[in-house]
């Protein structure tokens, strides 16, 4: 019910739009990089290294003259499968310490020191020891990046938490027999939708940044693997001979993560009761 | 006269605060016979909402509420319980089933993310182990039943788009779902306007001559009292004051308190056979802190009729005659000029 009328006041903003086609071209491609792939994205050519863009290189080669085009492609599935992960991953995390400390006020405290402290933490300063601790791999990379992030979830969540559970619909359908875990579960967290909506979608955007920094510093996924941010760091030293092994790479995740933080803004906006006239 | 429904005996709320113990509820008396409307009577701060929500268990823990006393209810299948100390789980299956209960507020009382029909329809299969659909369908006859038009379309609207009245009678089908043989209703004409209070009132009294549940009814508004109370029980500082049937209580109210308060209404002095004031009457000062209660009568430092020994000791609540109770040590004497 609720879904349908959400995408249909989305079309009516044309920037909104424009980032979700943005996200929709990029999520197909990833999909179908095998056929969108114009060669085999580990393929080297020594004799066509950093060649511009042309007909037969879409967005030209890298320093071992790999198809740049084709390795973003590729890349795309990586990065977009390390944020989408770590999204995931923080928002249950932090979802649910958040419900569990804003509901419960004995626990609230305890909790909450301890999210304090990991968020004390700079974000990737956290993410390089964690990664560093645990060793380079994608699925590394994804657990230190939850860590960092369930802690902002947590906190907007434990927020919202501590608001709705005052509203008189929670006393009223515990006056109804209701227990507490599915007050807590059905009632409550259906409310806290629309915060943790737009967590989702900034954290996404958040941490495909934190892996091309992660990367980019050689702490993140092992160089082998083809992500927007091992192809910036594998490159960088060659950007002033050959601008495009850094530009495109860098334009793919500019071009994410802004259609993200777009799309994050405007869904937020539309579910926003208070909002909605406005638009 | 048949078993009460609920029996409350010497109930007391107390809370414990930073400045000592708070007694919000201070040995409650009352019943409720089946079928009936049991009025809760008194000013802000009197202890009615608490009282209501100490017998439906629904006190914040955090509020480490002290709760002394007995409330026996006799449920559906004739079984005797204590509400005050029955399990948690007994409780909450009571709850919504046998004991339904309507706030004040209807803006907040209902989830804003869920339809009206869901949230009736969640009742129903809870208690009453109801299917998806079959549930629905009973929450369209739940809106019918409390006369919302175009039910069927209602159902599938959300909170915000009802108006207050509406969502009123909404919170009336909700508590109504599983046919409650106990409705407590925490003021629920209040914070509606006046002929939308109307309505519910006649609403609430025929889905009791349907139903035949039993009402505790919480209120300040003594014209609402009036015309739809069986009995009467004038709550001040907690403590009850007077209790009697609504008809001597208004006729030859014994209490100070209840007196005043008779006398605050419009038109109400007149009708006494005094001379229609140019003013509204008002009981001066102000209800006693609840951290330092009066020694004596709570109600003695407002009181007109106060004699020195109103401030000695609380008086007892005494019985008038076999229906009526007073907290006054004056009340035999102002029985006998008033008769």
């Amino acid at each position: 019910m609720r879904l349908p009328r959400l995408l249909r006041q989305l079309m009516h903003r044309r920037i909104v739009m424009l980032s979700a086609l943005v996200l929709i071209v990029i999520a197909v491609l990833a999909l179908g990089a095998p056929w969108f792939a114009s060669a085999d994205p580990n393929d080297t050519a020594v004799l066509d290294r950093l060649k511009g863009p042309s007909a037969e290189h879409l967005l030209g080669t890298d320093e071992l003259g790999r198809d740049m085009y084709s390795r973003i492609v590729h890349g795309a599935r990586y990065s977009l499968t390390i944020a989408a992960l770590t999204a995931l991953g923080s928002v249950i995390a932090g979802t649910v310490l958040g419900l569990v400390a804003g509901f419960f006020r004995r626990l609230d405290a305890p909790l909450m020191r301890v999210v304090d402290a990991m968020m004390s933490f700079p974000d990737i300063l956290l993410a390089i020891a964690l990664v560093a601790i645990l060793g380079p791999s994608l699925l590394n990379v994804v657990l230190a990046l939850v860590l960092v992030y369930t802690p902002r979830v947590a906190r907007v969540v434990r927020a919202s938490t501590l608001v709705v559970r005052e509203l008189l619909f929670v006393e009223a359908v515990r006056a109804l027999g209701v227990r507490t875990s599915r007050i807590l579960w059905r009632h409550i967290l259906p409310n806290l939708l629309s915060p943790i909506l737009v967590q989702v979608s900034f954290i996404f955007a958040y941490a495909i940044l934190a892996e091309a920094g992660l990367s980019f510093l050689g702490v993140g996924v092992p160089p082998e693997i083809p992500t927007w941010g091992t192809m910036v760091a594998g490159s960088q030293q060659y950007a002033d001979k050959a601008f495009w092994v850094v530009l495109f790479p860098g334009l793919a995740i500019i071009f994410t993560a802004l259609s993200l933080q777009i799309l994050g803004d405007g869904v937020r906006d539309l579910l926003d009761p208070k909002l909605k006239k406005t638009l | 006269m048949s078993a009460p429904r609920l029996t409350v005996t010497s109930l007391s709320t107390c809370f414990p605060t930073e400045d000592g113990l708070v007694r919000s509820v201070a040995d409650v008396s009352f019943s409720i016979a089946p079928g009936k409307t049991t009025a809760l009577v008194g000013e802000s701060g009197s202890g009615k909402s608490v009282t209501s929500l100490t017998l439906m268990r629904l006190l914040p823990k955090t509020a480490r509420a002290q709760v002394e006393g007995q409330a026996r209810f006799v449920t559906r299948a004739g079984r005797e319980v204590d509400l005050l100390t029955l399990p948690d789980a007994q409780m909450r299956r009571l709850r919504g089933n046998e004991l339904a209960m309507i706030f004040q507020e209807p803006m907040t009382s209902l989830n804003p993310v869920f339809t009206v029909g869901e949230q009736i329809a969640e009742s129903v299969r809870l208690h009453k182990g109801l299917g998806r659909a079959a549930a629905l369908a009973h929450a369209k006859r739940m809106l019918d039943l409390v006369e919302i038009p175009a039910a069927a379309q209602r159902l599938h609207e959300y909170p915000h788009q009802l108006s207050g009245g509406m969502r009123q009678r909404v919170m009336i089908a909700l508590a109504m779902a599983c046919d409650p043989t106990l409705l407590i209703a925490d003021e629920p004409t209040t914070a509606l306007d006046v002929t939308i209070q109307a309505q519910i009132l006649v609403l609430m009294r025929r889905l009791q001559a349907e139903t035949g549940m039993s009402i505790l009814f919480i209120t300040h508004n003594l014209g609402v009292v009036a015309h739809h109370a069986d009995d009467v029980v004038v709550l001040y500082a907690g403590r009850v004051v007077e209790a009697a049937p609504v008809r001597p209580l208004f006729a030859t109210p014994a209490h100070p308190y209840t007196q005043g308060l008779l006398a605050c209404l419009p038109g109400k002095a007149h009708a006494a056979g005094q001379p229609r004031p140019k003013r509204l009457f008002a009981i001066r000062g102000q209800v006693s802190s609840p951290l330092s209660p009066p020694p004596g009568c709570a109600f003695e430092p407002r009181c007109d009729q106060a004699i020195p020994a109103c401030s000695q000791a609380v008086p007892p609540l005494v019985v008038t005659d076999d229906l009526r109770q007073a907290r006054c040590i004056r009340v035999p004497s102002v029985e006998r000029t008033a008769a």
